[in-house]
C-alpha cells in the first residue's frame, strides 16, 4: 500500500509538473530572449508540413511561421519546430511549449472560447470530405452505411463524422488514428473503407500515395473548416503581430506586392497610400507598439512571398496537390480572402 | 550543559554542542527523516500552488463538470449500450469496461502461454527447450509498444479483405477488418441449461472433495476426475436434449461493405491482446522455471520413488510447491500487463486513456482533470489485482503444520 501512494504521489508530480512551465504575459519579449520562434505543426502532410529530399520543412502552414519569423526577426529561418498530433496540439500551446501553431487547425467556438485560444484569422477555408479507393464503386457518401472510416482522433472531424452519420441514419465504425502518416497506411491497408479528413488534407494524402488515381474524393462536403494559425489567449500584443502578418501576405497579394518587386515598391513613393503604409514608406500608426521594425513587411514579403505566391508554390494546380484557389480566392476574384486595410 | 553519554559507542565527547547530535545514531535517524518529509511535503505544495497559480494566470477553472456533457464522438467497440449523445462519464465506462476487456483476455493468455513455455523450458526434449528458450529470450527482450505494432501491422496487411475473407467452416471469418465468429443466441428454456450447468459444477466440487477424503482416509484414489467431467458435460447436455432447441447462432454475413452479425473482435483488440500475452508470458515463463526449480530435488526423487507417474508428480507434487515462489512475482506480471494495455492508443484500441485520457481530455481541454481521473482508475484496478493476487499468495504459501 505505501509504495502504491509512493507511486501515486510521483504520478500527480509528473503531472503537475507538466503543467509547470506557463504563460507569462510577454510572448514577444520571450520569443527576441531566446533567438527564435517555436513554432507547432503538423508531423507530416504534404503540402502544409513536410520535410524536403533535404530533410527541411516546407508547406502552407509551414510558411505562416516564417511569415512571423520574418516580421519579428527580419529573418524567416529564426525558426523552430515543434512536430504535434492533433490530440497535443493545444496541450502544447497552452502550456507555452509552442509560441503559435499553424497546423491546419479548425476555427471553432469551444477551442476559441472554452480552451482559451485566440484564433489571428483564417489561411485556408475547408470543409470535410471522404476519400475511397475507386475500385470500391461509392459514388456518395450516403452510400457509406456499415463502412470502416479511418478518422485523425481529436479532430473536429471525428465529431462531424459522428453527426453526419446521425443525420443521415447510417451505422459506421471509426477507427480512430494518431497521425495522417498512420491514417494513410491504415487506409491503402485497407483496415478502412474510406478515409475522412478536411479535403485540402485528402487531396494531399492522394497525391502522397503510389497511385493517386486509383482513389476518389466523393462530392460531400460535410462540414466548415475554417483552418488558421492561433495562439493562446492573454497576449494580445503577440496575437497582433501573428494576425497581422498573417493579414500582410493576404493584402500583399491584394496589392500586387510579390516578393521579386516588394524591394522596389519599398524604395519609392507608391501611387497606392496602402502599400506606403505597408512598407513603411509612409509611418503606420501604432507599429512601434507591436514591437516591430520599420520595414517588418518588407522582410516578410521578400523572404516567404504573398499569399499567392505561397499558395501556388505548396498547394496549387502546378504541385502534386493541385488544389484550385476556390473559396481562398481575394473576395476581388469572388473569393473569401478579405484583409482587413492597413491604416 | 556536559552530559555523559549512557549509550554505547561514540565516546563521551567533551561538552555538548549540536554538532554532537549528529553523531547520535537514533537522532540522526529522526533528524533525516523530518529533512526528507519536510522536502517531499515542500515539493508537493511547490508543485499545487504552482498549478494554482497557473490557472489564475489562465484563467481555468478546477472541476468535473465537463464529464456531464456530451461527448459527441462515436467508439467503435461498446461492450454497453453507448451513442455520441451519451456523456463523457459514460465513454469513459465504456472505455474502461475495453481496458478491462483487453487486460483479463490478456492475462489469462499470458498465463497459460506462460505456464505452458516455462514447463517446455525445463523440458529434456533439446529441441522442445531451445524452442522455449528462444521465444522466452525474443518476448524479454524486445518492446512491448514494437510488438504491438507489430502484431497489429501483421494483422492488417496479411489478412484478406472482407471480401475475399479466410474462413473456417463458413462460419468464422478472419480479415483485415477483425475476426468475426458466430455469436451464441440463448432463447427461452436455455435458464435450465444454465442452472443444470451450476448444479453440476456444485456437484463436481463435492466429488472432489469425497475423493480426497477418501485418499487422506484409505490411500485409495477414486476416479474423481472422470466423474466430474460427465457431471459437466452430461447434466447441462441432458438439460439442453431435453427443452430442445433453446440456442442457435447468430452467423455472421458479408453484407454490404463488412459482414454484419456474430461477434467481431476487432484486429485492435486481437492485436492487443494477443501482443501483450505474448510479452508477457515470457516473462511469467521465466517465473515458472525459476519455481520448478525451486522445488528440491528431494521431492521429485521421492515422488518418483513412491511410483507417481509423471504428471501427478508435476501436478501434485511440483506446482503446488512451486506456486509460492510463482505468486508473487505473477502479481506483478499482471499489474505490468495491465498497464502495458494503456498503449492501445498507438493502434488505435479505444481504452480508458483513448477516451477520457484522449478524445475526452482533447475535447473538452481539461488536461489536469482527465489525466488525475485516469491515474486513479489505473491506481484502482492495479490495487484489485494486488489484493487479490495477496488473496491467493496466502491461500496457496507453506502452511506450517
Amino acid at each position: 500500500m505505501k509504495s502504491s501512494i509512493r507511486a501515486f504521489s510521483v504520478g500527480l508530480a509528473a503531472m503537475v509538473l507538466l503543467a509547470a512551465s506557463l504563460a507569462s504575459a510577454g510572448t514577444l519579449d520571450d520569443v527576441r530572449k531566446r533567438g527564435h520562434l517555436i513554432c507547432g505543426i503538423n508531423t507530416g502532410l504534404v503540402g502544409f508540413a513536410a520535410p524536403d529530399d533535404k530533410g527541411v520543412w516546407k508547406g502552407f502552414d509551414v510558411d505562416v511561421c516564417r511569415a512571423v519569423a520574418a516580421a519579428v526577426f527580419g529573418d524567416a529561418n529564426k525558426l523552430k519546430y515543434k512536430h504535434l498530433t492533433g490530440k497535443t496540439r493545444f496541450t502544447a500551446l497552452r502550456s507555452a511549449e509552442i509560441d503559435m501553431l499553424s497546423r491546419n487547425t479548425t476555427w471553432t467556438f469551444s477551442r476559441d472560447v472554452d480552451l482559451q485560444l485566440t484564433f489571428v484569422g483564417v489561411n485556408y477555408y475547408d470543409g470535410q470530405g471522404f476519400m475511397a479507393p475507386k475500385k470500391l464503386g461509392v459514388k456518395s457518401a450516403k452510400d457509406l452505411a456499415g463502412a470502416s472510416v479511418c478518422i485523425q482522433t481529436g479532430t473536429t472531424t471525428e465529431l462531424n463524422l459522428a453527426d453526419f452519420f446521425r443525420a443521415n441514419n447510417m451505422k459506421y465504425e471509426p477507427v480512430p488514428i494518431e497521425t495522417n502518416t498512420e491514417a494513410r497506411t491504415n487506409y491503402l491497408a485497407g483496415r478502412c473503407d474510406v478515409y475522412t479528413t478536411d479535403r485540402s488534407g485528402l487531396a494531399a494524402t492522394r497525391a502522397a500515395t503510389d497511385n493517386p488515381d486509383a482513389h476518389v474524393v466523393l462530392p460531400e462536403i460535410i462540414s466548415k473548416e475554417p483552418l488558421g494559425p492561433l495562439v493562446r489567449h492573454g497576449d494580445d500584443q503577440w496575437a497582433d503581430i501573428v494576425r497581422w502578418s498573417l493579414n500582410a501576405m493576404i493584402a500583399a497579394e491584394e496589392m500586387g506586392v510579390t516578393s521579386k518587386n516588394v524591394k522596389a515598391m519599398a524604395s519609392k513613393e507608391n501611387k497606392n497610400k496602402e502599400i506606403n503604409r505597408l512598407l513603411g514608406v509612409e509611418e503606420l500608426q501604432g507599429r512601434e507598439r507591436l514591437g516591430l521594425s520599420k520595414d517588418w513587411a518588407v522582410n516578410l514579403i521578400a523572404q516567404v512571398g504573398n499569399y499567392g505566391e505561397v499558395f501556388e508554390t505548396h498547394l496549387g494546380t502546378k504541385t502534386p496537390i493541385g488544389l484550385a484557389r476556390g473559396l481562398n480566392a481575394q473576395w476581388t476574384d469572388g473569393g473569401l480572402l478579405y484583409a482587413p486595410p492597413f491604416r | 550543559m556536559a552530559q555523559p553519554n549512557d549509550r554505547p559507542g561514540p565516546p563521551p565527547g567533551p561538552a555538548f554542542s549540536l554538532g554532537s547530535l549528529w553523531y547520535d545514531e537514533a537522532v540522526r535517524g529522526v533528524i533525516i527523516q523530518i529533512l526528507v518529509l519536510a522536502g517531499v511535503f515542500a515539493t508537493v505544495a511547490w508543485m499545487v500552488a504552482n498549478v494554482v497559480a497557473n490557472y489564475a494566470i489562465l484563467d481555468k477553472t478546477f472541476g468535473f463538470d465537463f464529464l456531464w456533457l456530451p461527448a459527441n464522438y462515436d467508439i467503435n467497440q461498446t461492450l454497453i449500450e453507448y451513442t455520441n449523445r451519451d456523456t463523457h462519464l459514460r465513454a469513459a465506462v465504456v472505455g474502461l469496461i475495453n481496458t478491462g476487456l483487453v487486460a483479463f483476455l490478456g492475462i489469462i493468455l499470458a498465463t497459460v502461454l506462460g505456464f505452458l513455455v516455462g514447463i517446455f523450458r525445463l523440458s529434456e526434449n533439446w529441441l522442445v527447450s531451445r524452442l522455449a528458450y528462444c521465444y522466452v529470450e525474443f518476448t524479454r527482450n524486445t518492446p512491448v509498444l514494437l510488438l504491438i505494432l507489430l502484431w497489429h501491422g501483421i494483422f492488417i496487411n496479411t489478412l484478406p479483405h472482407p471480401r475475399q475473407a479466410m474462413t473456417v467452416g463458413g462460419a468464422t471469418f478472419l480479415t483485415n477488418r477483425g475476426f468475426y465468429v458466430p455469436k451464441p443466441v440463448f432463447e427461452s428454456g436455455f435458464e435450465w441449461v444454465a442452472l443444470t450447468l451450476a448444479a453440476a459444477i456444485v456437484g463436481a466440487v463435492l466429488v472432489h472433495r469425497h475423493v480426497r477424503r477418501v485418499r487422506e482416509a484409505t490411500g485409495r484414489q477414486l476416479p474423481g476426475g472422470w466423474i466430474s467431467a460427465a457431471l459437466i458435460v452430461g447434466l447441462p447436455g441432458l438439460a439442453f436434449a431435453a427443452v430442445g432447441a433453446s440456442l442457435s447462432f447468430d452467423v455472421p454475413e458479408l453484407r454490404g461493405f463488412n459482414f454484419r452479425g456474430g461477434l467481431y473482435l476487432t484486429p485492435e483488440l486481437v492485436a492487443l491482446t494477443w501482443a501483450l500475452a505474448f510479452y508477457t508470458s515470457g516473462f511469467i515463463a521465466e517465473n515458472v522455471r525459476a519455481g520448478i526449480l525451486a522445488v528440491d530435488k528431494g521431492q521429485i526423487e521421492a515422488s518418483q520413488a513412491l511410483g507417481l507417474p509423471r504428471g501427478r508428480v508435476l501436478r501434485l507434487v511440483i506446482l503446488p510447491q512451486s506456486l509460492r515462489v510463482i505468486v508473487p512475482p505473477l502479481t506483478s506480471q499482471y499489474l505490468d500487463l495491465t498497464k502495458n494495455s494503456s498503449l492501445a492508443i498507438a493502434i488505435g484500441y479505444v481504452d480508458l486513456v483513448g477516451t477520457l485520457g484522449g478524445i475526452t481530455l482533447n475535447q473538452t481541454g481539461r488536461e489536469i482533470e482527465c489525466m488525475m481521473l485516469v491515474l486513479l482508475v489505473y491506481l484502482a484496478i492495479s490495487l484489485s489485482i494486488s489484493v487479490f493476487m495477496n488473496w491467493y499468495n496466502r491461500h496457496v504459501r507453506l502452511v506450517e503444520r
